[in-house]
């Protein structure tokens, strides 16, 4: 007997709604930025509003239920994006589901975004399963996190001050290379020298898990800064190059030594900046090396999408988790 | 120990406001100011941060945090605009005003029980939001200074 999950992603930017059979296997998956939406809608959604949540969302779940070929009353479960994210973003998605499962009268699961995104491994490799190491870079987020279940989660490190994803959407715009910066930076990265600029790459404690990219984008500023003021031309690929080397050199060896260091032989990557490609390539020859298998997912699962938390939904609710109508927002929702 | 220089200067209306002028050598300077205005911040208190990329507004407000007995770890607030700490004498909250491009962005998050709330408001980039910002605010601006460490604050105090 088949089961279907619909779910709800409203958390920061993109308003997102999709159905899943029996938890890893996609009928639809509406994001709101995607230019069929975009035309649907007649624009881009912006940042931050809350308000084009609410006025995309209805669109966006009608959209979802109609490619997937299926009604409201064959849904067998409601999932929702409860934190972390913009409080009024998130209480678009959680207003819109709870008022599903309580006209149709079915069962509610809120998920925290994290969760979702490392689920969207479960959707792209069907074999996956816990245990592994989970290394989140995302915009708002730079974790690794044991997986032990698929409730199970111990944070093992994470970023002191900004996420990766900030740190390069903040280098992108001192370079002029405008927004968002993570595909901007790793395109013009491709024709720069890596080698060219040694930027500081900061470890923090020896054997800790933390990250720190505030004092590798100051770094930056102040070469530029440097440079400028001895009237020297800058090299924008160079830069891009060699602060994305300095960047994912510590993401990469921290992931492969929280997975050596505890004993894990798969790593799962997720997030938006999981689409980087030096990010890839590294964490590949790394992997490799140490006999550590990786699992991606594929670009469209990497950004803000419902589907991944439609399958963190099913997994929670096969657990025994089950929301009710006082399911609430957590901006800071902790994963553990 | 942090090095001062005091003036008084005249706003448009009349009123005098005071600036104080503090020189940060490096990071353990910022640590020693932070602290020292965590400890004295009150019930009500809003701190407007200015300045560029890269001038450590999260860094001050990461000590002014702790100042405040803050346990959590404060960290840049950019992706979700607000963060909210309960773990020091006052509530922090702790606002990174970058990405809004519109008064009528900060009335939809609510942020007038913020700022005049029970807590204590930090804002990054606050020169963005001036309109709403309380009279009563401190406003820090951030330069850069002689050596790529060393940071110039103007401080309403």
């Amino acid at each position: 007997m088949d089961h279907l999950t619909m779910a709800i992603e409203s958390s920061c930017d993109e308003t997102s709604v999709a159905i899943v059979r029996n938890g890893r296997e996609i009928l639809s998956n509406i994001i709101s930025s995607q230019i069929e939406v975009h035309k649907v809608f007649g624009g881009v959604v912006p940042e931050i509003a809350s308000r084009h949540h609410l006025k995309n969302i209805n669109g966006v779940a009608d959209e979802a239920l109609k490619v997937a070929g299926v009604t409201l009353d064959d849904i067998d479960l409601i999932g929702v994006t409860q934190g972390p994210g913009l409080v009024g973003a998130l209480l678009i998605g959680l207003a819109t589901a709870k008022a599903f499962a309580f006209a149709k009268n079915k069962p509610l699961v809120g998920v925290h975004h994290i969760q979702g995104h490392i689920s969207a491994n479960y959707i792209e490799h069907k074999e996956l399963e816990p245990p592994f190491m989970a290394l989140v870079v995302s915009g708002g987020h730079t974790s690794i996190i044991e997986v032990l279940g698929y409730n199970e989660f111990k944070v093992i490190g994470r970023t002191r001050d900004d996420a990766a994803g900030e740190a390069f959407d903040k280098v992108a715009r001192v370079l002029g290379l405008g927004y968002p910066g993570g595909p901007l930076i790793d395109e013009i990265a491709k024709k720069g020298n890596k080698e060219a600029i040694h930027f500081k790459r900061v470890y923090l404690e020896k054997d800790g898990f933390d990250f720190s990219f505030s004092g590798t984008k100051t770094g930056v500023i102040n070469y530029l800064n440097t440079e400028k003021q001895a009237g020297r031309e800058i090299n924008i690929p160079d830069v891009a190059a060699s602060f994305q080397q300095a960047v994912m050199e510590v993401i990469v060896r921290k992931a492969v030594d929280a997975a050596e260091k505890l004993g894990q032989d798969k790593i799962v990557l997720a997030g938006g900046v999981a689409a980087n490609s030096s990010l890839r390539t590294m964490l590949e020859n790394a992997c490799r090396h140490k006999g550590i298998m990786l699992f991606c997912p594929s670009t469209i699962l990497c950004t803000d999408n419902a589907a991944m938390i439609a399958c963190a939904a099913y997994y929670k609710y096969k657990e025994g988790y089950l929301d009710d109508m006082s399911l609430d927002a957590f901006p800071n929702l902790p994963l553990e | 120990m942090v090095k001062m220089k005091e003036a008084t200067i005249k706003e448009e209306s009349g009123k005098a406001i005071s600036i104080t002028e503090v020189i940060i050598k490096d990071e353990s300077e910022t640590k020693q100011f932070g602290l020292n205005l965590g400890k004295d911040l009150k019930k009500g208190d809003v701190v407007a941060l200015i300045g560029d990329l890269g001038t450590g507004k999260t860094t001050l407000t990461k000590y002014i945090g702790e100042g405040l007995g803050i346990t959590e770890m404060v960290t840049s607030p950019t992706f979700t605009i607000i963060q909210e700490y309960y773990s020091g004498k006052l509530p922090l909250y702790h606002f990174d005003v970058y990405r809004i491009n519109d008064i009528e962005e900060m009335a939809e998050l609510g942020y007038e029980e913020y700022f005049y709330g029970d807590g204590i408001t930090i804002i990054e980039w606050a020169d963005k939001i001036m309109e709403i910002i309380p009279e009563h605010a401190i406003v820090i601006n951030i330069e850069y200074g002689k050596t790529p460490d060393e940071r110039v604050y103007e401080c309403t105090f």
